[in-house]
């Protein structure tokens, strides 16, 4: 489990990355993004603004057209299949928006496999998914089929899943997608538990309000990233290339810290509101 | 899973990535992953190839056993039997052999047993009443006592010829002859030529001469007295040493019938039946062929079940790769799917063929006879049928983009 607090190691980092597919559609067009160690952040942005084909890209599930990917420091771009499946086998959990859950088989067995292809024994499998699934409370369900889980439910199982393997990376794509609003903000506290116990979590979503919910967002547009509220160096990027052209780079600069703070603040502002929510909700029940 | 070391080595100092290999019961799980799921899938599939197999070693299975129950009969009867039968010269007159034929044949050195019979021209009725053209298709032959002994028979009910009755009219029926004259027990009496005989007993089947078994047997002495037969034998039974068969076969037919040895005709009659032994091969190979057949059509119908369980499971596929399945590890997976398929067909497919085996064999008779090696064979056959059906759609799974496989809805 990694442990490390926001700006330690970068877990992700993209270097003017771009991604083209045939019929020259240009899904990712010259991208750099560093996600640090124990950030929790959101990359949003309307369908086909690109954001998918980010999750694929730093899942390394799809390789860049052009430029370098870097995942728990290996270099994506040399390495095999075969290295790549090892890569996300140990270093990246993946959450998806339809849970993917086996039907036939409870929730343990579900979480279990997370581990199976890591090289880990069946029965410390076993032994950690009842743990991962303690962890995102639901030790309650341990022997339940998927066909006996709630939405939220499920997508918490998935989530064990996820992170069973203590991995460097998750990457939740649209983790509220399928779900009514009660489950999404059950999911989505669990995913600031989790980040606040240590996990790295990218966010993948259409939905700004998830998204403002998030410490850092990080907006897609076209392929191309339009704002980002927590990025060190891409502030600097564009600081020196304000300076550059001559503009003003200290109004620039001051303008941009508003912005941030004032993002922090409606990101504060809807945690609280979240959670007014989620007390109101425990006692109705 | 804790964060790589930083030391040297390559990859800039972090260690090496290496897929884990599956252990071989998490590769078992996984393959029996999909076949839980579908299972009316799985037994229609799987039927296909028990069908295959099951023929294949049913019919090994029959072939074998009905070949070992020839050869155990072989065994229990000898096949040291030699005989001679009176033929017809170049004029198509019958020769006669000469009386003291048995005494001559008992001369030759490994000749063992020397026994005859004779045609007795007397027709047979079940009683007066009965037309005497109507014989029943049962005709009389003269026996000398020693008879069963070198035939390595006996009656089945009643008794033999002896020293005692062979001088009077008394009668051994064999055993389809006394089924046409209806008489079950002896101590009945029927009608040969005028003369009412008894009946003292009943041949089994005499399945190394079975045209015995149409036959009234009766005494050398009684035959002459009472059916004016002439006490020329018709035909010479002799057993030798097993060694010395062919070497007393070579000299029979003129130590009978000196000068017209031509006409005297030597058989073995165990030849028979060891000929009937090497037969079936045609048919066997025949039903083989259509067992094969069978299993073809099953394998196709794995293939196809396989083809099929991939295209539903291109989420699963997908979700495998994300967390971290190699190309290999999901060609593993549906390999070890296709081969539990089949497998189960082909365990169900042996237990059937076998099963079947052991009832008509115990209908029959015989000793049911499955060999280890139509076993094994099936085995393998249905190992190749599995490895053959799962290769294409497993190296189609492993192929499938993760990102594709994931979108598929």
């Amino acid at each position: 489990m990694t442990t490390s607090t926001p700006g330690s190691a970068p877990v992700v980092e993209l270097r003017d990355v771009s991604k083209a597919y045939a019929g020259d559609v240009h899904a990712l067009r010259g991208v750099s993004l560093t996600v640090c160690a124990g950030e929790l952040l959101a990359i949003v942005g309307p369908s086909g603004s690109g954001k998918s084909t980010m999750l694929n890209v730093i899942g390394t599930l799809d390789p860049p057209t052009v430029g370098t990917v870097r995942v728990a420091g290996y270099d994506v771009g040399g390495l095999s299949d075969a290295q790549l499946s090892a890569l996300r086998s140990r270093h990246i959990g993946f959450v998806f928006q339809h849970f993917h859950l086996a039907a036939g088989r409870d929730a343990i067995d579900n979480v279990a496999d997370g581990l199976l292809y890591a090289g880990v024994p069946r029965k410390e499998r076993r032994a950690r998914a009842r743990a991962a699934l303690e962890r995102v409370r639901l030790g309650h369900r341990l022997d339940h089929r998927p066909a006996e889980l709630s939405g939220g439910e499920k997508q918490r199982v998935a989530i064990a899943r996820g992170l069973v393997g203590e991995p460097d990376l998750l990457l939740a794509d649209e983790p509220t997608g399928a779900l009514d609003t009660a489950s999404g903000e059950v999911v989505m506290e669990l995913l600031h538990e989790l980040n606040a116990g240590g996990t790295t979590i990218c966010v993948i979503t259409h939905d700004h309000e998830i998204a403002g919910s998030l410490p850092r967002q990080v907006r897609f547009r076209d392929g191309e990233i339009v704002a980002d509220s927590g990025a060190k160096e891409a502030k600097e990027a564009k600081e020196a290339r304000e300076a550059q052209q001559g503009k003003q780079g200290k109004q620039g600069k001051q303008a941009q810290q508003g912005k941030q703070a004032q993002e922090a603040q409606q990101g504060k502002q809807a945690q609280e509101a979240q959670q007014g929510k989620q007390a109101q909700q425990v006692r109705s029940r | 899973m804790s964060r790589p070391k930083r030391q040297s080595a390559p990859t800039g100092g972090l260690p090496p990535l290496k897929p884990s290999r599956l252990s071989p019961r998490d590769i078992l799980g996984l393959g029996a992953v999909g076949l839980r799921a579908r299972r009316a899938r799985v037994v229609l599939s799987a039927l296909g190839i028990a069908i295959g197999i099951a023929t294949m070693v049913a019919v090994v299975g029959l072939s074998q056993s009905s070949k070992s129950d020839l050869l155990a009969q072989l065994d229990r009867l000898g096949t040291n039997l030699l005989t001679v039968e009176a033929g017809k010269d170049a004029l198509g007159q019958e020769v006669r052999l000469p009386k003291s034929a048995v005494a001559m044949v008992e001369r030759i050195g490994p000749v063992q047993h020397a026994t005859a019979t004779g045609n007795v021209d007397a027709k047979i009725r079940r009683s007066d009443v009965v037309p005497e053209e109507r014989t029943a298709g049962v005709t009389t032959q003269a026996a000398r006592t020693d008879l069963l002994t070198a035939l390595g028979t006996h009656v089945a009910k009643g008794t033999w010829l002896n020293e005692g009755n062979e001088r009077l009219p008394v009668t051994v029926l064999g055993s389809v002859a006394a089924q046409r004259l209806g008489i079950t027990e002896p101590g009945g009496k029927i009608m040969m030529n005028d003369e009412y005989v008894v009946v003292i007993g009943i041949l089994g089947p005499v399945e190394l001469v079975p045209t015995l078994d149409c036959v009234a047997l009766v005494g050398f002495p009684a035959a002459e007295r009472y059916f004016r037969f002439d006490g020329h034998p018709s035909m010479i039974f002799e057993r030798s040493a097993d060694a010395a068969v062919e070497d007393v076969r070579a000299v029979l037919a003129r130590t009978v019938s000196p000068g017209a040895e031509g006409s005297a005709k030597v058989s073995r009659p165990s030849d028979a039946l060891a000929a009937k032994a090497a037969t079936d091969k045609g048919l066997t190979t025949l039903m083989l062929g259509l067992g094969a057949v069978a299993l073809l059509v099953g394998g196709v119908g794995v293939a196809n079940t396989m083809v099929i369980s991939v295209l539903e499971r291109r989420q699963e596929i997908g979700l495998r790769r994300a967390i971290g399945a190699t190309k290999n590890a999901i060609r593993l997976q549906f390999l070890t799917e296709s081969l539990l398929l089949s497998a189960i067909g082909g365990a169900t497919g042996a237990v059937l063929g076998a099963a079947a085996t052991y009832g008509f064999a115990l209908a029959q008779g015989w000793t049911a006879v499955i060999p280890p090696w139509s076993l094994a064979g099936g085995l393998a056959a249905t190992l190749l049928i599995g490895v053959l059906a799962g290769l294409y759609p497993a190296v189609r799974a492993s192929r499938l983009h993760p990102t594709v496989a994931l979108n598929a809805i």
